[in-house]
């Protein structure tokens, strides 16, 4: 019943107006809407540079155009994202169970945890980006690949992985103590606790901020074109060179919106499901 | 009788507040004793010493004859012969009663999972929570949680449990259900070592019961004689409160 009252609280961004809230509040929300986003429009439609901007940025005929390609090249993001948040779900999983395994003799391992959190959080993505795509192929090493794409979804995999890490030991550290005593005292090894009950338990809390960390990704896998890659953002910039018309980069913004909002409005849900299940008892 | 667990001369210590300071107890292979005593006066901690949950500064355990304190001794295998019940029950919030159940058996005792929870779910109908194997924890009331924990502890066949004062995190109301399920396993000559501040209770299913205060056994003796005619002077205080407090 608890669930149902949570329920009718409705989303915070619609307020009364998705939980069927009273007429009067929507035709409110409503009004209040049109009249904001009126003034808004209304005040760049009148700026004394607008039909310049216009025809920079809105081009039709530009947008049609350049759409196939930029999308054909956002494929690129697609893919480097989807292998880059697959190996930092691993990778930073790794790192945190690292940096909370106990015990004097364990300390180098837990320090090294903490050297790669701290300098991968510490450097920018950009830079990082650039000294591995640059620096690591120039080494001529046999048997280290060259591909500059292979060297930008590692650099992101290595920054995304401090931050998830982290994550991740935000979670683990919200366990309380008494669950991995409970399991320790039926006979399961320290392994066996962490694997299956702290683990499932602490992954289950912090999913709303790990997908936060992976909207940050998305828009970040457009830094990989830095070193060569034609993805969407240097497909645009390609498109903008040719036709002195800034149209395409709007099309790029586009399409990154398009592909975070399901993830935005799907860490919501998730937090809001949360949220009811503490509010109806649940541990 | 054969022995069931003793403790030599254990201490205890959290940085500089000694909660143990030198217990010497048996308890007898099918033996009940009841744990009495203020709260701080280290129930738990010991229960915890014997489950190697907390490891003894000095002193040794033996279980069935065995030291589990020596050194090399494979500490989760002790540890599946010892149930313990928790006072805050401790489920694993993210699965269901009927895995809450078999999770040791499988990876502790490598059963398959059928056959743990065949065993399972007998032992849950043997304690009236045959219709909760599917619940989550968190859909059913304290006196279930705390019998499902119960449960928990005996699938793995223990020969000593250890109750942490199981009831005392429990609406008065669902008190009985679980004391009847203590009293169902004190009947089967189950071992139990129970901290409790359910003196009816001790009086009614202990063999023998243990007043401890500050870290030392007071007086221990049959119920009768404890809650009689205590010999000692702390003990007559502590009941007396605990009879101005209208618990006994």
């Amino acid at each position: 019943m608890n669930e149902r009252a949570a329920g009718s609280r409705g989303s915070r961004i619609l307020g009364d107006l998705g939980g069927g809230g009273s007429g009067r509040s929507t035709a409110l929300a409503i009004a209040s809407t049109v009249v904001v986003f009126g003034v808004l429009v209304l005040l760049v439609v009148s700026s004394p540079g607008w039909p310049a901007v216009r025809r920079s940025f809105l081009d039709g005929d530009i947008f049609g155009d350049s759409f196939p390609e930029i999308a054909r090249a956002f494929w690129l993001n697609v893919r480097i994202f989807c292998i880059a948040e697959v190996l930092i779900l691993f990778v930073a999983l790794v790192i945190a169970v690292l940096r909370s395994l106990p015990g004097a003799v364990l300390f180098p391992v837990r320090m090294l945890a903490l050297v790669y959190t701290d300098l991968f959080r510490g450097v920018p993505t950009i830079l990082v980006i650039y000294i591995l795509g640059f620096g690591a192929p120039a080494l001529e090493l046999s048997g280290v690949p060259r591909s500059p794409m292979f060297w930008g979804v590692v650099s992101l995999v290595l920054v995304y992985s401090a931050y998830v890490a982290e994550v991740y030991r935000a979670g683990i550290d919200s366990v309380h103590p008494s669950q991995e005593a409970a399991a320790r005292s039926l006979g399961l090894t320290r392994g066996q606790a962490l694997r299956f009950v702290v683990l499932p338990q602490a992954v289950r809390r912090v999913i709303p901020p790990l997908l936060n960390d992976f909207i940050g990704l998305q828009k970040d896998s457009a830094l990989v074109a830095l070193i060569g890659p034609v993805e969407a953002f240097r497909q645009s910039q390609i498109d903008v060179a040719g036709s002195f018309n800034y149209t395409p980069y709007l099309v790029t913004a586009l399409l990154f919106v398009l592909l975070t909002i399901p993830l935005a409005r799907l860490t919501d849900w998730l937090i809001a499901r949360d949220r009811r299940r503490q509010l109806s008892g649940g541990a | 009788m054969a022995e069931g667990l003793r403790l030599e001369g254990v201490h205890k210590s959290f940085g500089r507040l000694a909660v143990l300071r030198g217990i010497d107890l048996s308890v007898a292979e099918g033996e009940v004793v009841c744990l009495i005593g203020a709260s701080g006066s280290g129930k738990s901690t010991l229960l915890r010493c014997v489950n190697l949950l907390e490891p003894v500064d000095a002193g040794r355990v033996f279980v069935l004859g065995r030291e589990i304190t020596a050194r090399g001794v494979d500490v989760n295998e002790i540890r599946r012969s010892i149930g313990i019940v928790f006072q805050a029950f401790n489920l694993f919030p993210h699965m269901r009663v009927l895995d809450n159940v078999t999770l040791a058996p499988r990876k502790a005792l490598g059963l398959p999972r059928a056959r743990a929870e065949e065993e399972a779910r007998a032992l849950l109908g043997r304690f009236g929570l045959a219709d909760k194997a599917l619940e989550y924890p968190d859909r059913l009331s304290g006196g279930q949680q705390q019998r499902t924990a119960i449960v928990r502890a005996l699938a793995l066949r223990p020969r000593l449990m250890l109750l942490d004062e199981v009831t005392s995190a429990l609406d008065p109301e669902l008190v009985a259900e679980v004391l009847n399920v203590i009293r169902e396993l004190a009947a089967s000559d189950m071992t139990m070592l129970i901290a409790t501040h359910e003196m009816a209770f001790a009086r009614e299913v202990a063999d023998r019961v243990v007043f401890l205060d500050g870290g030392v056994i007071v007086e221990e003796g049959p119920p009768e004689q404890i809650f009689r005619a205590p010999v000692e002077a702390r003990t007559r205080q502590f009941l007396q409160r605990i009879v101005e407090a209208k618990r006994l």
